[in-house]
């Protein structure tokens, strides 16, 4: 149906997430009929993003700078650290634009499953990172599930001896969420973490 | 075919974008896994969490096929410990155990009774007592359950305070006193309907987890899983 080149292509779309055989193959047609636009400037922007991007060895987020720009920015609030499981959790958090502290990367979440236990995750770091004088809160942005929580508890022992607030994010009812259609769980997490409101 | 039936989430590992694939334990048909479509998607995980009991009705076109799960949360019986690291420390440990040990497909009732008494158990203050007669109560099942009642070596059915870690029998505390060190402790709650403290549920956990490593973990190449580990450490700190 297709030359050598385009299979390939096909074939090395279809892995990405959210792209199967078919809508790869949209894909690539769409590339290989604008050309110009965007096949030649998407080429040339992958492979500038795979000679520039490394991983931040303080935070261990996304960037072509090393500290990355977060880390390196003198407006954050170096006292708040706030620990996500990976760069894409960092990057919801930069999208609400309401956290102005510093991040860590975590790697992961502490699995049984996967067997991911502490050495493969950055808690080392994390501790030396929160150990310095200038860090008065860590905040624990772990996700609400078994394992997240789990990961969440862990790091809490970790951090007792590193004279921080530990605090992790409010569990409960969403915006624009009914209660009609939650689960028990999230409406036991959103009784217990109630506020007054007047 | 297709059968219907409740059980507790073990386990779920992610398969494709959207779909995973879970492991239960089931009230009759034992450790039981198959595919649930849309899975790992963002609507179902607040119910697909470890320890949650599921209304389940597994469907194949063949019974040794993997299969699908439709489901639908019958309690969020282990996601409601979110906050309680060693509540949440006792569901993962009690589930990661039940995924190990027990044979897939084969009903083990009393262990998924014993499983939901525990989960269902933790909002009192002795469910880790609880926690430890499952375990005994999952060695018992597996085929290799202690004998407590009366001492190895004298007969006495009184003052036992010790397990033979090779015959797995109770031995007395005169019959032992020699051979002190190289003998388990038998804490005293496993031997009534009482609960135990924290020191003896530690010596309980001890108890329970040499054997289940020594007769179903080690022939596997396994060991206990990691967290059961962290449900010791929480208890010990």
């Amino acid at each position: 149906m297709a030359g050598p080149e385009i299979e390939h292509l096909v074939q090395l779309l279809a892995r990405l997430p959210g792209l199967g055989q078919r809508s790869a193959r949209r894909a690539a047609l769409t590339l290989l009929k604008r050309r110009e636009q965007l096949l030649a400037p998407l080429a040339a922007a992958m492979t500038d993003a795979a000679a520039k991007v490394k991983t931040c060895s303080v935070c261990g987020n996304y960037d072509s700078v090393d500290p990355c720009a977060i880390c390196a920015d003198q407006r954050r609030d170096p006292s708040l650290i706030c620990v996500v499981e990976d760069v894409a959790s960092l990057w919801a958090m930069e999208r609400s634009g309401l956290f102005k502290g510093r991040y860590h990367v975590l790697g992961g979440v502490l699995s049984a499953l996967d067997g991911i236990g502490p050495d493969d995750l950055f808690i080392d770091r994390l501790v030396a990172r929160a150990s310095a004088e200038e860090v008065a809160e860590v905040i624990l942005a772990m996700a609400a599930t078994v394992d997240g929580q789990t990961t969440a508890h862990y790091l809490v022992d970790r951090l007792a001896n590193c004279h921080v607030a530990v605090s992790g994010l409010a569990q409960g009812v969403p915006v624009g969420g009914e209660l009609d259609y939650l689960d028990d769980g999230t409406i036991g997490a959103a009784l217990r973490a109630r506020r007054p409101i007047a | 075919m297709d059968w219907t039936d409740e059980g507790i989430l073990l386990s779920l590992r992610r398969h494709g974008e959207t779909g995973a694939v879970a492991t239960l334990l089931t009230r009759k048909h034992g450790r039981h896994a198959g595919l649930i479509h849309g899975g790992a998607g963002k609507a179902a995980r607040a119910a697909l969490q470890t320890g949650n009991r599921l209304q389940v009705t597994w469907a194949a076109r063949l019974s040794e096929q993997l299969g699908r799960f439709s489901w639908e949360l019958a309690g969020a019986s282990g996601s409601v410990w979110l906050h309680d690291p060693l509540r949440l420390a006792g569901v993962s440990a009690a589930c990661a155990l039940s995924d190990l040990c027990l044979p897939e497909r084969e009903p083990h009732r009393a262990v998924y009774e014993g499983l939901a008494a525990v989960i269902e158990g933790l909002a009192g203050q002795d469910w880790p007592s609880l926690y430890v007669r499952w375990e005994l109560g999952l060695l018992a099942e597996l085929g290799y359950s202690l004998d407590l009642t009366s001492c190895a070596a004298s007969g006495a059915t009184e003052d036992l305070v010790y397990v033979s870690p090779r015959s797995g029998r109770a031995v007395s505390r005169a019959a032992g006193q020699v051979y002190h060190a190289r003998l388990l402790p038998l804490p005293g709650f496993l031997l009534d309907d009482s609960s135990g403290d924290r020191q003896a549920v530690i010596d309980g956990l001890s108890l329970t987890g040499y054997f289940l490593e020594r007769h179903v973990l080690a022939p596997q190449g396994r060991g206990l899983p990691p967290a059961r580990s962290r449900l010791v450490d929480r208890l010990l700190a």
